[in-house]
């Protein structure tokens, strides 16, 4: 039983990665991002989102980012949100801190829900 | 604290030992404080007088937004968690003396004047709970829907605090046989921290969604909101804020408050009694901390991503910079050597905390650190507000 449930899983874990693939390859706005600059994407996300959001991402003054907390939504509407902020909050555009490729990295990461 | 490996083993002997620590007098912990590790959920205690790591303490959850207050023989941390997490620490045995998960979502607290309540602001649900300070069993309750923010210790077994969502001010009263809690005001829109100033008079809250900063006269008979500042705060045009800034050092300094502008690369001035703005000092950045140097006219200033790797010292009686210093990658917090001789300072991307002589101002050690945000000294103990 043990052995099926981890097939499962990675069949369950596959099928997310393939799904997130087909969105991407859909999205010419989420271009390639290099290894490099990806790992310091990943930093701003845990470390600098995270001082609203929560190092897990579960929520603070801002709202919850996990990939449950965001079921659902698009990738170009979160990309929109990191660029341009929300108006009459505290979320701020980060346009001037990032390309429209790096926000749709962040957007994928986060509907990816990574730790 | 040389004694402290010392003392250890002596409290880990039989009781009939107990003689030879009174001759051995040990485990003072006023020259001790704490290091807030926020990646890996640890505390990171350290020794002043040293400029050492003396221990670690593990399992304290999320403190990605994480404060500490004291008890007032120094001997506990009380460690609010972003997770909603209340833990109390043992500065002594370096262990958790106990630990509750009291929310789903906090932001910070504070210890009563007489140290028997410690009170916790929550986001998830909102409102703020209060505990006894020894067991950490739940005294009072005071449930909302909204956000709090601006925790603080009032005399008189007393907290106020405002809400971010419905802009209200409000004060839980513990010195009688019943919690009274009594609603301050309405303050204005997402107010997004507030600080009592150093003689418990006035407290201060900054808002975010809209202009203007709100003073309450908690020495009034029937404390009620004033608005002043009104173009003060963030508007359409301004700057992005990419960390909010936090008021809780808001300095009070030469007769003036220095605020953090938001919005804007600048220190207000504003003249105590009066409330008018004297002055203004442009910055490196959108300023996150300002801090007094104690026993000096000085003022140290962090600033907010993507400028964090600086700090900048402020002379509060001509409002010009002195010096700008280059500590470390993200910069995230000061905390002053009760005396004001050295400051430790945070570098989370660096992984240390950088100590600098305040007098000049050159770094004279460093420790290294995991991810480390807020640093605590005991001598909070036995600071009003905090």
């Amino acid at each position: 039983m043990r052995n099926l449930a981890v097939i499962g899983m990675a069949l369950l874990a596959a099928l997310g990665t393939a799904v997130v693939l087909a969105i991407a390859i859909a999205l010419p706005a989420t271009a390639e991002v290099a290894a490099e600059r990806a790992k310091a994407l990943e930093h701003m996300v845990i470390q600098d989102c995270g001082s609203c959001h929560g190092l897990t991402l579960k929520g603070g003054l801002g709202k919850p980012l996990t990939a449950t907390a965001l079921d659902g939504a698009a990738p170009e509407a979160l990309s929109q949100i990191i660029l341009d902020g929300v108006p009459g909050t505290a979320m701020p555009p980060w346009r001037p801190l990032l390309t429209e490729e790096e926000a749709g990295w962040i957007a994928h990461y986060l509907l990816k829900d990574k730790k | 604290m040389k004694t402290l490996a010392l003392c250890l083993s002596l409290m880990a002997a039989p009781l009939l030992t107990a003689p030879a620590m009174a001759q051995t007098p040990c485990c003072a912990t006023g020259d001790l404080g704490v290091v807030v590790e926020r990646a890996t959920g640890s505390l990171l205690l350290v020794d002043r007088s040293d400029h050492a790591a003396i221990g670690r303490v593990e399992g304290l959850g999320d403190l990605s937004h994480a404060s500490v207050t004291f008890s007032p023989d120094e001997r506990f941390a009380y460690v609010f968690g972003r997770d909603g997490g209340l833990t109390k620490v043992d500065m002594l045995t370096q262990t958790i003396a106990a630990r509750i998960i009291q929310a789903g979502n906090s932001i910070g607290g504070a210890i009563s004047d007489d140290g028997k309540l410690i009170a916790v602001s929550n986001y998830e649900p909102g409102g703020v709970k209060v505990f006894d300070a020894d067991t950490l069993a739940l005294v009072g309750d005071i449930p909302g829907t909204s956000k709090t923010i601006g925790l603080v210790d009032v005399p008189g077994r007393r907290f106020a605090w405002s809400t971010w969502d419905s802009g209200e001010a409000f004060m839980a009263d513990f010195s009688g046989a019943d919690m009274k809690v009594t609603k301050l005001g309405d303050v204005g829109k997402n107010p997004f921290d507030a600080v009592l100033t150093d003689d418990a008079h006035t407290y201060l809250i900054g808002l975010f969604g809209e202009k203007g900063v709100t003073a309450i006269d908690l020495w009034d008979d029937v404390p009620a909101p004033v608005r002043f500042l009104q173009d003060y705060g963030k508007t359409e045009d301004d700057l992005p804020v990419y960390k909010m800034p936090h008021l809780q050092g808001w300095a009070f300094t030469e007769g003036q408050f220095v605020l953090p502008a938001v919005g804007q690369h600048e220190l207000l001035w504003v003249n105590r009694e009066t409330l008018e703005e004297v002055d203004r000092t442009p910055t490196h950045g959108q300023p996150v901390f300002i801090i007094a140097q104690p026993a000096s006219p000085f003022v140290w200033v962090n600033f907010a991503t993507p400028l964090n790797d600086t700090v900048q010292i402020v002379d509060s009686r001509n409002h010009q910079v002195v010096a700008t210093l280059t500590p470390g990658k993200a910069v995230l917090h000061m905390e002053f050597a009760p005396r004001g001789a050295e400051v430790w300072i945070s570098s989370r991307d660096d992984e240390k905390i950088l100590i600098y002589d305040t007098h000049t101002r050159e770094k004279i050690a460093e420790i290294p650190a995991q991810s480390p945000s807020g640093i605590f000294f005991t001598a909070r103990a036995h600071r009003t507000g905090l």
